[in-house]
């Protein structure tokens, strides 16, 4: 990694194949588990690994935003839906084009594998050893993110940034007009 | 951990999400492994920004200021919007399931048919 000396190399690979293995393992169980409440307990497994990975690969403040607004406030909206529909025991029955569904997606994976394998990607790490990024730049932006973060929401993507604020401001009247008795 | 890990990683959540989506009757799983889906995406971003040059950066050179170097973080950037979005989608789903609920006494997709015919 870089900005990180390679002793500590093993123990990352570890936590990396332990948070990636935990991630798969809970999102398989989301889907395949017939209990809603508790395909909604392993979405929050699933939530916290790609939070663990995120940490892994420098965003520590999209791992923050993720535990915040995912684990704190999705997953609690999920519950409460669960719990007022009602029907827990009944669970999540699936219709009969299981089979079908899971070759396509099947070969969906196996197509995004093999491109993303095969590609040859311009990577960072070759291009500071070859001398066409400097590394100090890199080293500069990774050790404190959230400013550059802030200065890019505010200036490079600022239009996006109102459009996303609007955004929420439907969903919530959108919402609270749905859910209106009447 | 290389690139090629987090992207196959991304690709296999995002298809365990995209079987979930079609195979489930009930909505509210349906919903959820959309969430996977758009966190598989949201790690690819991530990873992708995290691993790859971008292109400000391999235009600028190696003598790159602040203004290229800050293009490292746009798969972030875009993963706060997704994050924004998917908020949005979740607030709105379950509120529409929850009046697909009132109405039909029943969370299946199967069961929303008053807009057949």
């Amino acid at each position: 990694m870089i900005g990180q000396g390679t002793e500590a190399s093993l123990l990352v690979d570890i936590v990396f194949w332990v948070l990636a293995v935990s991630a798969i393992v809970s999102a398989f169980a989301v889907v395949q588990i017939r209990d809603l409440f508790r395909a909604a307990l392993f979405l929050i497994m699933t939530l916290l690994s790609i939070a663990g990975l995120f940490i892994l690969l420098r965003a520590e403040f999209l791992a923050a935003v993720q535990v915040l607004i995912y684990v704190g406030a999705i997953s609690v909206l999920i519950i409460f839906a669960i719990l007022m529909t009602g029907d827990v025991e009944e669970g999540s029955p699936s219709h009969s084009m299981k089979i079908p569904v899971a070759i396509l997606s099947t070969l969906f994976g196996a197509l995004a594998i093999f491109v993303s394998v095969s590609t040859d990607w311009n990577l960072l790490e070759t291009a500071i050893a070859a001398g066409q990024v400097s590394g100090d730049a890199v080293t500069g932006v990774y050790s404190n993110t959230i400013p550059v973060i802030a200065s890019m929401l505010i200036r490079d993507f600022v239009l996006a940034f109102e459009v996303a604020s609007v955004l929420l401001l439907a969903a919530v009247i959108g919402a609270l007009a749905l859910i209106r008795e009447g | 951990m290389g690139l090629e890990n987090f992207l196959i990683i991304s690709a296999i959540l995002f298809s365990i999400g995209f079987y979930g989506a079609l195979s489930n009757r009930n909505a509210i799983t349906v919903l959820m492994s959309i969430e996977i889906m758009f966190n598989a995406v949201n790690l690819t971003a991530v990873a992708l920004s995290r691993y790859v040059v971008p292109e400000a950066l391999a235009k600028a050179g190696p003598n790159a200021g602040a203004d290229a170097a800050q293009f490292l973080l746009t798969g972030q950037v875009f993963a706060i919007f997704i994050i924004t979005v998917a908020a949005a989608e979740i607030a709105l789903g379950l509120a529409i399931v929850i009046a697909v609920y009132r109405t039909r006494q029943s969370v299946f997709v199967t069961d929303a048919t008053q807009m057949r015919n």
